[in-house]
């Protein structure tokens, strides 16, 4: 795959990040029953760095969760090999939470289906809201984000490439490439 | 061929002698995220949804049979529980035969514990769309069982590798020390054999264990005790004069356990003959007996193994 810009570097995204914190905050005018949710595997960094950030801007801790949705996904009869199963992590119950769901790119909408799928079978959220840090267009399902890093018009046959010190070897930064 | 590291390169768990130390580790790590399931308020997901599983049960088991069949609940899955009694098999129907019958009824898993060796894999030739798995084949394997006490070894104690395991009684007539020995060699742990020289089968040293014909010598330095219930059912007639001598000779009592190192755990698949090849009072302290635990963690690993098995087969 050929890479064909470079849409966000280490600052640009750590930027981007403590923007959807700032936004994730006043959304919810407070931290009152908030709990960010990292999506296995790269929005566990994302969320991770998010409730850094919140953290540091209200002085309190904020629940931080993550949620495997390997076993929910829709195409498991299908893609081989099986993708691999890891914990879904709650500090507390998330009965009467606004759950705040992290991902790295929102696309055809199908992982947040499952998402929504898992958290439902851990108790009933009072809210769950969606924050990514790319959204590049292309939904098959009826699914939007409340907070977006950054939007990314998109064809069909490009790919984004998140890539996170924690996740992945090297420095941040997300890629546009081409098939 | 599906690539190895990352999937299990077979459809059917027949045993865990064909298995990698690869897959082995993965069936392992796998088991871990599902053992989180279980605690969970909904313990379900929908991760087998609308395929059949049939648990073919030839032979009795309580264990095993209730351990697979909420394993395939909590995976989503369809069950289906034939066992040979009250079943056209008490009219002579062959294995073969009844088994046929069954896939055409479009299973998608066949669970299968029977007497006789290499059931399991003649039903696995046989269909070759449909995963078989060995719930224990006459004195051959049991691969689930192998891999929950290899879980419970390794979640207590961080590691399978160097970790010095005695395995103690009915060697020669035992489906789970096969499958224990293949595991626990494959994975680099230490195991001694202890059992009356009536109960140890010629040869099996060759497999890359070391033989002992006391408990005491077994015991010595011992991360792990892993006792075998005594067979009643499968011997002839005794391969000992008793079984209150045997008890005497090769039961595990808390003075005997003294030897073993210290935080050493005591297994046992079940079910035990109390007072034959443990004193009960042993089996029931949380200060070493992992019995229970070995029961719980059984239904993670078999979600795992259910859940590798049953996804795509890409070629």
């Amino acid at each position: 795959m050929n890479v064909k810009k470079r849409l966000l570097d280490g600052a640009r995204m750590n930027r981007a990040i403590r923007r959807m914190a700032i936004e994730v905050v006043e959304k919810n005018r407070g931290l009152e029953q908030l709990m960010i949710v990292g999506i296995r595997s790269r929005g566990v960094p994302i969320a991770e760095r998010m409730v850094a950030e919140i953290e540091q801007m209200e002085g309190q801790p904020v629940p931080f969760g993550i949620l495997d949705i390997t076993l929910y996904r829709d195409d498991l009869t299908t893609i081989a090999p099986n993708p691999v199963v890891k914990p879904t992590k709650f500090p507390e119950p998330i009965n009467d939470k606004i759950i705040v769901l992290v991902d790295d790119v929102l696309y055809t909408g199908r992982t947040v289906r499952a998402a929504l799928d898992a958290l439902i079978d851990f108790g009933r959220p009072k809210q769950v809201m969606l924050a990514v840090l790319i959204d590049r267009g292309h939904r098959e399902l009826p699914i939007h984000a409340d907070v977006i890093g950054k939007t990314v018009p998109t064809d069909a046959d490009e790919v984004i490439k998140v890539k996170l010190a924690e996740t992945d070897d090297g420095e941040d930064e997300v890629l546009l490439m081409e098939k | 061929m599906r690539a190895s590291g990352s999937s299990l390169r077979s459809k059917d768990l027949l045993g865990i002698e064909a298995l990698t130390p690869e897959e082995i580790t993965l069936i392992l790590d796998t088991a871990e995220g599902f053992k989180e399931v279980s605690e969970r308020p909904v313990k379900k997901v929908p991760a087998l949804r609308g395929q059949l599983v049939i648990n073919l049960f030839m032979e009795a088991s309580t264990r095993t049979r209730v351990s697979f069949e909420i394993a395939e609940k909590r995976l989503s899955a369809d069950t289906l529980n034939f066992s040979a009694s009250g079943s056209a098999v008490e009219k002579g129907e062959t294995l073969i035969d009844t088994a046929d019958n069954l896939v055409a009824m479009h299973p998608n898993m066949i669970v299968i514990r029977h007497k006789h060796p290499g059931s399991p894999q003649m039903l696995a030739e046989r269909y070759p769309t449909i995963s078989v798995i060995n719930a224990g084949d006459g004195a051959h394997e049991h691969p689930t069982q192998a891999l929950l006490d290899a879980f419970t070894i390794r979640e207590r104690l961080g590691r399978l590798q160097g970790v010095n395991v005695a395995i103690v009684g009915d060697i020669k007539y035992s489906r789970v020390v096969r499958s224990n020995i293949h595991l626990l060699t494959k994975m680099k742990a230490n195991v001694t054999l202890a059992a009356p020289p009536t109960l140890i089968p010629t040869e099996i040293d060759k497999l890359g264990v070391r033989v002992v014909h006391s408990l005491d010598e077994a015991i010595e330095g011992a991360d792990v005790v892993m006792m075998l219930r005594i067979q009643l059912e499968r011997q002839g007639k005794l391969s000992f004069p008793s079984l209150r001598e045997y008890y005497n000779t090769f039961g595990l009592t808390r003075e005997r356990l003294r030897r073993a190192k210290k935080g050493v755990l005591v297994m046992h698949p079940g079910p035990m003959n109390r007072g034959v090849e443990i004193a009960s009072d042993v089996a029931d302290d949380p200060n070493y007996s992992v019995i229970l635990e070995q029961v719980t963690n059984g239904v993670a690993v078999r979600m795992a193994v259910l859940y590798l098995l049953g996804g795509a087969h890409g070629e």
